[in-house]
């Protein structure tokens, strides 16, 4: 496997009318290419904002932090996506190299023009296909993310069609311009298990197909079980915990991880009583001073926690967790 | 559970009109066909079934919200006793202060521009059923506790407030009136993991409080194994399974059950793969398959299953199912 990408110290910040929030706080992980990786965490961790801030997508009022340091790893080279200006320069890695499916499908289709038409249309903005060629291949990724009757569905509104037929659309869009990088920010969600079991083994078989790198963003830890091969977990703009998906989820290494484990109902025992993380994710504005999870975490070391932030400390090979129980001389950070 | 059901529907459809067709029979959408249910009181009734099955428009039925076709909803407290189909307009008043429901979406369905005491006085103040803004404040403030919001909560605008914050409004919105039965549509899919094993666990414990009797919709399999002591799953606007959670969940006896326990991800990275997968999609309701409504998904079909449409057998107490192979599955 080689190097896809490092995202180091990804800081980021937005204006607000409340004041400057941080919806990221220096935030490093790095995929292989042909790895993917669950990123996991509560509404509001930042997922979300990770993921734009790959291609440098977020709003006017978001502000990086100076360290921050996104390499991407092509054929040609590493590019550093951050010196990357206007557009034009950001062209290769939007759409390109790298390509986003939203959270909301609804909103990723116009709702005036077929998919097809969108399709043809973003492939001839990052390629040099014809028209003629866009559409073959456009026909072509429908049918393979399982679309019946490819050539009459291209021609189709987004409106015409079900929600999980959609979501299989708007993947065959994003892998059309064949990325190195797929960030997929809750691509089953709404969908009902049945079809978000078809759309999981979908996004598998392209794992293997065209070994490209996975972002998968999930609150569903199953979904992320059944797979991912890492998991990133956030906790309000933190990364909190790292590791392979079995160490990650057979030993958590970080409260919130376990909490967030123990609160998931399983069918394993279902009359075990449901243990939901006590209190409530405080708000932007008030981040907790020393750890993020202070106040709410079950295992509060004493002052330590509220005092100081938790540096990374390695707890196996591959799994690491910012908490001061896996780092008890502490050393400050 | 010998009680008299709390709940009943009989023979139930729900058909919505579609444009068109000035000759020949009324095209319609058939969102219920058929269905019977009966709900003891004090139970937690799961109903489960993928997008489109008509979960919501047969739970909107038994709260006479969505146009009953065929058949009839009765309602029995001991108190009243009502035919929804019948209902006259004080008795339907009556029954929107028996009936209640707790919407899905906890940012949607709050009024921003009100306080949270004024949004859980509402359906009081609507239905007239005190007397005085003091006899209103007290069951406000009861009900609020009961759902652990405090007198400081009350003061405020839900937009202060957190997603399970906002559904235990909602909640206390819809308890205010002391309602004996409460529709719960996808109350906590909206919810993170933590938050909607919190609002689960409080649902349950005002349950058992308040003695209510829950319909609890929801696509989440794993959610209704854990809350409902029943459970019945829907197929194109039909009931095709309906027992106890644990025969459910343990033997389940219809392909389509089967299927839906099996696309639930496990949580073991060693079990990828050996989830049984079930192609293709619900078909459109308006132009339903003839015979058994699943044929064109189910692995197990037969020609008899194109051309005859299962009936619900008992599989076992209190157990039915609608498949004419279930006998052979439960080998
Ligand atoms: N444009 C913006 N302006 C101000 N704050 C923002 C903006 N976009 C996101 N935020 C804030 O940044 C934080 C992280 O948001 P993000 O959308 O990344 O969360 P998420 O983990 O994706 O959550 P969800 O699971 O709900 O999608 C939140 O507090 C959010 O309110
Ligand atoms: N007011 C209406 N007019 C026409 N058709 C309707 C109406 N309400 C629902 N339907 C149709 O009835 C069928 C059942 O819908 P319903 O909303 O009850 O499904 P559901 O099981 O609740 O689905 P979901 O899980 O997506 O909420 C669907 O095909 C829907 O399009
Ligand atoms: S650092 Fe302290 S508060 Fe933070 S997760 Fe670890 S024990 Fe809990
Ligand atoms: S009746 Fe036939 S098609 Fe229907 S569920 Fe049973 S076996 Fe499958
Ligand atoms: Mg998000
Ligand atoms: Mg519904």
């Amino acid at each position: 496997m080689s190097r896809l990408i490092d995202v180091e110290n990804l800081t980021l910040q937005f204006d607000t009318d409340e004041g400057r929030i941080t919806a990221v706080d220096n935030v490093s992980f790095s995929l292989e290419a042909g790895e993917v990786m669950g990123l996991v965490g509560e509404s509001g961790s930042g997922k979300s904002v990770t993921a734009k801030s790959l291609m440098k997508l977020n709003p006017r009022n978001a502000v990086y932090g100076p360290d921050t340091k996104i390499t991407l790893h092509l054929d040609d080279g590493p590019i550093d996506v951050m010196s990357l200006q206007n557009d034009t320069e950001m062209k290769i890695v939007r759409g390109g190299a790298i390509s986003l499916i939203f959270q909301e499908p609804m909103a990723s289709f116009a709702p005036a023009i077929s998919i097809g038409e969108q399709m043809v249309e973003q492939l001839m903005i990052h390629t040099n296909f014809s028209k003629a060629q866009a559409k073959e291949v456009s026909v072509e990724m429908l049918d393979r993310v399982g679309i019946s009757d490819p050539s009459t569905r291209f021609g189709q509104y987004a409106f015409e069609l079900s929600g999980g037929m959609r979501q299989r659309a708007m993947i065959a869009m994003a892998l059309s311009t064949k990325p190195r990088l797929l960030i997929a920010d809750e691509p089953t969600t709404a969908l009902d298990v049945t079809i978000q079991a078809q759309v999981i083994d979908l996004m598998k078989d392209l794992v293997s197909e065209f070994g490209m790198g996975i972002i998968f963003i999930t609150h569903d830890l199953g979904v992320i079980a059944q797979t991912a091969d890492k998991v990133a977990v956030m906790y309000l703009g933190k990364l909190v915990e790292q590791g392979t998906v079995r160490d990650v989820i057979r030993r958590p290494a970080h409260p919130y991880t376990r909490g967030l484990l123990a609160a998931l109902p399983t069918l394993d025992d279902i009359d075990a009583p449901l243990t939901p993380i006590p209190g409530d994710i405080p708000s932007p504005l008030e981040r907790p001073s020393g750890c993020v999870y202070n106040t709410r975490c079950q295992e509060v070391l004493g002052p330590r926690c509220s005092a100081e932030a938790p540096r990374f400390s390695q707890v196996d090979t591959d799994h690491a967790a910012a908490c001061h129980l896996h780092d008890p001389q502490g050393g400050g950070a | 559970m010998s009680d008299n059901p709390l709940i009943t529907a009989q023979n139930l459809s729900v058909h919505y009109p579609l444009r068109g067709g000035l000759i020949g029979p009324k095209p319609y959408v058939g969102a219920v066909e058929n269905v019977s249910i009966e709900v003891a009181p004090g139970s937690f009734f799961g109903l489960v079934g993928e997008s489109g099955s008509g979960k919501t428009t047969l739970g909107r039925a038994m709260l006479r919200a969505a146009p009953i076709s065929k058949g009839d909803v009765l309602f029995d407290d001991g108190e009243v006793a009502y035919s929804l189909k019948n209902l006259g307009k004080k008795e339907l008043k009556d029954y929107r202060s028996r009936a209640q429901l707790i919407f899905q979406d906890p940012y949607a369905a709050l009024s921003p521009r009100m306080t949270v005491r004024d949004i859980i006085a509402e359906p009081l103040e609507v239905m007239g059923l005190t007397k005085t803004r003091a006899e209103t404040d007290e069951r406000v403030r009861e009900i609020a506790a009961k759902c652990r919001l405090n007198v400081e909560h009350l003061r405020r605008f839900p937009h202060a407030f957190s997603g399970g914050q906002r559904q235990r409004i909602s909640i206390a919105r819809a308890l205010v009136s002391a309602p004996k039965f409460i529709v719960a549509d996808e109350s906590v899919a909206a919810l993170d993991v933590s938050i909607q094993a919190d609002v689960l666990n409080l649902l349950k414990a005002i349950q058992q409080d308040m003695g209510l009797t829950f319909l609890f919709i929801s696509h989440d399999l794993s959610v209704v194994a854990h809350v409902c002591d029943h459970v019945a799953v829907m197929y194109l606007g039909r009931l095709v399974e309906t027992a106890p959670t644990r025969a459910l969940f343990s033997a389940p006896r219809h392909p389509y059950t089967q299927a839906l326990l099996s696309a639930i991800p496990s949580l073991d990275p060693d079990d990828r793969g050996k989830a049984q997968k079930l192609e293709g999609e619900i078909p459109s309701p308006t132009n339903p398959p003839p015979g058994c409504k699943f044929q064109t998904r189910c692995p197990m079909a037969i020609d008899r299953c194109r051309v005859e449409e299962p009936l619900l057998e008992t599989a076992g107490p209190e157990h039915n199912v609608a498949c004419h192979r279930w006998k052979e599955l439960a080998m």
